[in-house]
């Protein structure tokens, strides 16, 4: 007789701790051939998440660089510990087990990618600035504050990291909704984060309804950039015009193919500009 | 260095009914006594007027719109007066365009953009822009008497200040135009189009250098619209561009008002929209621009804090508060409105800061010799004033300049407060006038914090004597410019723009081409 | 409290484009007059020279008898008697320069010596260098000494401190050198010898006088302060002027409280009053340079 399985709670990841929703709410799924009962994140919730991320943001910013790499890069290596788990959440949600595994490979990899972008991007977008007065005086990025995502819905594993790594790696905290196809694997990424000496607060994870949890994020008055990764273009609309009650940085995606994450234009600087302050400090030079 | 001088101790001294002169405002008169700036009975040296030759510009009785590389009367023929704001006289009229002038404009754009400046080696549009550097530093005398003319500005700050640097913006960009694949290496890009440019009153030439440049160095074509009150320098500068022989249409510049520009911001035709103005129409415009799916930089408004640690240059540092408050007559989106001290100074940063207030020369903005000129408009000028009369009923203790202000014109003297709070309004709205809010910290950490506490993060200033805490605090301002030992400064390779709600983009430098291209993928 | 050197210097970049017309000017050359020390420091000055630069400084221009005198005339100590006889009956004040100008490397007791020699010649002001050997090396409380004792011993002379800025090397040495003269009894503190470039400049001026201003509010002394080398033109002594003006205010524009150490000085502002005067533009060749 085989044996029976341990079926895991599905929570959101929130200050470092898997919660509950404070509702109690629950959205069920189908996952591998059974239903399970994923957190469904309210605005409160959202709320907690934010305030997590605020939390935690200057101790992590306040890094260094270097730090932020080896973090990044022991997330790195927690997932490739649990490859055959992280593998075997996308294999439930319908992906074959090739393709699951590419997934699998290429999340890791990307995780390995940003975790050595940590301590190059202050001076790949750092200027040196030739002002004509008797000035010294530079240009560098700092990270925005607390980035709030709205992640892409499929495929649920690469286009989640590929969206907050980069956010993380510039030294910013984030809260990301995750996809609602596929709540296992944002857990079983919360656990890869939670295991990988990421400080708490740093990734939050919801997972839930967008049109619930969305626009409170967007509107949030202490969220500083918004990430948007939507196919409904009314959706988006509404909720850039909401970031622009604290004039919020948005970025706005349609969904792309699944494809798209794994070529090129999936991972670089670009995914780090958006989410960098240029800050500009002047001092006099002279005796 | 220690001071005997006491100047918290009194409440701003109210005018008695009917009193002729303006709120006369004192400090406590053993202060007075010791730092009265001229003796009675002291022989005099007084500047003698020193005024900028102007009779040689003439104005027209009216301007048209700058379209498609010649000048074009407005579809309605309206136009509307421009002040001298020291003198209240209508200089010239301007027109205002509407609807269908914008749209004419923004296919005068896209036309050029189509059939001359896409396809224009980058290494001419250098020289274009090269061109139209050397154009202004050639007539710049004549534009700084137009931007006092028309702005108020003292023609000291236009001459040695906005008109240079103007230039030095074209010149600035020209060298980027051929030279962009330095500027995004391991990334191809492509001009975004036609650009939608606004631009404020307070620096009329220099913001329209700031955003025209780096959009043409780009590759790009643009509709400017230059802010109601001062249009001249940008109507000049339309000529000069012309003369330039750039490809008609390249620049495109449409005067008028609030009208104007929601017509620009929302005009189908447009890639792109820049704009520097107040956070309030900042927020209306990214809105449309949000559902329009349309990219955006904003450059916004500020209430910098200008922190003063007691080991800081203090001579330097005072002057720097004043460049930082009074200079443009602190219509200025960076301007240092909150002043930050250590408590263990206050006293003498105060004094020292009155004694040097009373030296300001407040005039005719065309005297060579005038330091704080007239308020832009009498809309700015009623803001100014209703704000200040929130700080007084607020009890705090009011310090102005002691001077004679002209009986025509608009017109408000430089004015500090002591005994200020985070809370009152006088501290956290942008006043965009002359007037300084003085409060006190005791550690770094406090300093931050108030620094910190306000929706804005333009800039701020930090003044000390000790590069760790220069850089430790600098590093903690969430501000897009921070000035260390200095205030104010202005340079083209020098990237400028706001953290939270004092926009996001940067102009200057490397940084400002960014906003104008796209990644091609 | 420390000195910021740019923004020291863009504030003094600043004060030097007032622009300076008409009646403002002339009034304001007439006040460089009144305030000049006419000086003549060479090692080939004679008694005939100092008696004509003596003649000069009571009426600098014949045609043109309105004029003030100037406020001292300065010479090396062995010229003071020559001077005082030329200038007897007059209110032109004899300044000597003192100890071992302009080195200032002489031993102590010559030094003083020196200096109450030029008093008992008849010197009413006296130019004293300081020791910029011992300033540099720290030994603070030895130039104070030095200063303190040449004050007692030429009483009631007046005395002027040269901290020779150009040798200090930054803005803070001069604030802190014009600090220590001042507690050490000076009552003027001065730029320059005018034998060492860079001489007077500008932006030390606007140190020194922001320092006796705080050394006044501090609850100091008025101490004045006098400028010196290289101030050629009347241009230049203009700037002077409003950098005083717009520091100290209007009552510090006086002989008592400021003073212009200049040889040639002279000859650029009559040729510039002359040509307020005339309206025309004037030649060297008019006017005298003994």
């Amino acid at each position: 007789m085989n044996r029976l399985a341990v079926r895991k709670t599905l929570k959101l990841f929130i200050g470092g701790a898997f919660v509950r929703s404070e509702s109690g709410r629950t959205v069920a799924c189908e996952l591998g051939g059974h239903v399970m009962q994923a957190a469904r994140a309210t605005r409160k919730d959202a709320r907690d998440a934010v305030r997590a991320a605020r939390a935690a943001w200057p101790g992590w910013c306040g890094r260094s660089a270097y730090n932020r790499g080896q973090i990044i890069y022991r997330l790195a290596e927690m997932m490739e510990s649990r490859r055959a788990q992280l593998a075997d959440g996308l294999r439930a949600s319908g992906s074959s087990r090739v393709a699951a595994q590419r997934e699998v490979d290429a999340a890791i990899d990307r995780a390995v990618f940003y975790a050595g972008w940590c301590d190059k991007i202050e001076q790949v977008l750092s200027t040196k600035n030739p002002v004509a007065s008797p000035h010294f005086n530079v240009s560098s990025p700092e990270p925005t504050g607390v980035v709030a995502i709205i992640a892409p819905r499929l495929p649920a594993l690469v286009p989640l990291v590929s969206t907050f790594l980069p956010v993380i790696a510039a030294g910013n905290s984030v809260v990301v909704l995750a996809g609602d196809a596929d709540p296992q694997t944002a857990v079983n990424v919360a656990e890869c984060v939670a295991t990988a000496d990421v400080p708490a607060g740093v990734v939050n994870l919801l997972t839930g309804c967008r049109a619930e949890v969305a626009p409170t994020l967007a509107g949030h008055m202490d969220v500083n950039a918004l990430d948007l990764w939507l196919g409904d273009e009314a959706v988006a609309c509404a909720l850039h015009d909401a970031a622009c009650t604290n004039l919020k940085r948005v970025r706005r995606h349609k969904e792309p193919d699944a494809s798209f994450w794994f070529g090129p234009d999936a991972a670089g600087l670009a995914w780090i500009e958006p989410f960098v302050e240029i800050k500009t400090v002047w001092h006099p030079a002279g005796v | 260095m220690s001071t005997n001088l006491k100047t918290t101790s009194r409440k701003t001294r109210r005018p008695a009914a009917g009193e002729g002169r303006p709120a006369g405002v004192r400090l406590t008169a053993d202060v007075d006594a010791r730092i009265t700036v001229t003796a009675p009975g002291a022989a005099v040296w007084q500047y003698a007027p020193a005024p900028e030759a102007h009779e040689y510009i003439r104005l027209a009785p009216q301007y048209d719109l700058f379209v498609g590389g010649t000048w074009v009367r407005p579809a309605r023929e309206r136009y509307a007066p421009v002040i001298d704001p020291s003198t209240e006289n209508v200089l010239t009229h301007a027109a205002e365009a509407e609807e269908a002038d914008v749209d004419r404009a923004v296919r005068a754009a896209r036309t050029a953009y189509e059939k001359y400046w896409r396809r224009c080696p980058p290494a001419s549009r250098a020289k274009y822009l090269f061109r139209i550097a050397r154009a202004i530093t050639e007539r710049s005398r004549e534009l700084a008497v137009l931007e006092s003319l028309n702005g108020g500005k003292p023609i000291r700050e236009s001459r040695d200040v906005d008109i240079p640097l103007a230039a030095a913006h074209f010149f600035y960009y020209a060298g980027w135009a051929d030279k962009l694949g330095y500027a995004f290496r391991n990334t191809e890009v492509e001009p975004l189009g036609v650009a939608g440019q606004i631009i404020p009153w307070n620096f009329p030439l220099l913001m329209a250098a700031w955003k025209i440049a780096p959009a043409l160095a780009c590759g790009n074509t643009v509709v400017l619209k230059p802010a109601e009150t001062t249009p001249l320098t940008a109507l000049w500068l339309a000529e000069i561009i012309r003369h330039a022989d750039l490809p008609p249409g390249v620049v495109n510049i449409v005067t008028g008002g609030p009208q104007t520009g929601s017509a620009l911001v929302t005009h189908p035709g447009l890639d792109k929209i820049a704009f520097t103005g107040s956070t309030e129409v900042g927020k209306d415009i990214a809105r449309a621009c949000a559902r329009l799916g349309r990219p955006v930089t904003l450059e916004l408004g500020g209430k910098a804090a200008n922190i003063i640690f007691d080991d800081a240059p203090l001579d330097q540092a005072v002057e720097g508060i004043v460049n930082g408050i009074f200079f443009n007559q602190g219509h200025v989106c960076c301007a240092g409105s909150r002043l930050l001290v250590q408590e263990s100074v206050h006293d003498v940063v105060v004094a020292k800061l009155y004694r040097r207030m009373q030296t300001l020369r407040i005039g005719p903005p065309l005297d060579k010799n005038t330091d704080v000129g007239a308020i832009n408009s009498r809309a700015q000028l009623e803001k100014i004033q209703s704000l200040v009369k929130s700080g007084e009923e607020a009890g705090c203790t009011r310090y102005e300049t002691q001077c004679v202000l002209p009986s025509r014109g608009y017109w408000f003297r430089p004015t500090f407060f002591t005994g200020v709070a985070l809370s009152h309004r006088i501290a956290r709205e942008e006043i965009f006038g002359p007037v300084l809010s003085v409060m006190t910290f005791r550690t770094p950490d406090e300093a931050v914090e108030k620094a910190n506490n306000t929706r804005y993060g333009l800039s701020a200033g930090v003044w000390t004597d000790k590069g760790s805490k220069n850089f430790e605090v600098a590093a903690r301002l969430r501000a897009g410019v921070v000035w260390g030992n200095t205030y104010n400064k202005f340079d083209p390779t020098s990237a400028f723009g706001g953290y939270k709600e004092s926009g996001f983009g940067r102009e200057g430098g490397l940084f400002g081409l960014a906003p104008y291209v796209r990644r091609v993928s | 409290m420390s000195v910021d050197a740019v923004g020291l210097e863009e504030r003094a970049a600043v004060l030097a484009t007032r622009s300076i017309k008409k009646q403002s000017k002339i009034v304001g050359l007439r006040l460089a007059i009144a305030c000049m020390d006419l000086t003549t420091l060479e090692g080939k000055d004679t008694p005939q020279r100092v008696r004509q630069l003596c003649r000069k400084a009571v009426t600098p221009d014949i045609d043109d008898p309105d004029l003030p005198s100037v406020a001292a005339v300065c010479v090396y100590p062995t010229l003071v008697r020559e001077a005082k006889d030329a200038l007897a009956g007059t209110q032109v004040k004899v300044a000597s320069v003192a100890t071992a100008f302009p080195s200032g490397l002489a031993p102590a007791h010559v030094k003083l010596q020196e200096a109450k020699e030029a008093v008992a010649a008849g010197a009413d002001e006296i130019d004293m260098v300081i020791d910029r050997g011992a300033f540099l090396a720290g030994r603070y409380r030895e130039v104070a000494n030095e200063i303190a004792a040449i004050k007692d011993a030429t009483r009631p002379a007046l005395l002027k401190v040269i901290l020779e800025t150009g040798e200090l090397g930054t803005y803070d040495n001069v604030r802190r050198a014009a600090w220590l003269a001042m507690e050490a009894g000076a009552d003027f503190i001065k730029t320059s010898t005018g034998k060492i470039h860079p001489a007077a400049t500008l932006p030390v001026a606007l140190a020194m006088l922001e320092a006796a201003r705080d050394f006044e509010q501090c609850g100091g002394r008025r101490v004045g302060v006098k400028v010196a080398g290289g101030i050629r033109t009347a241009k230049q002594a203009l700037q002077y002027l409003v950098v005083v003006k717009e520091t100290m205010g209007d009552e510090y524009l006086s002989p008592a409280t400021f003073r212009i150490g200049a040889s040639a000085l002279l000859n650029d502002v009559l040729m510039q009053l002359t040509k307020e005067r005339s309206g025309v533009y004037q030649s060297e060749d008019y006017f005298t340079k003994d």
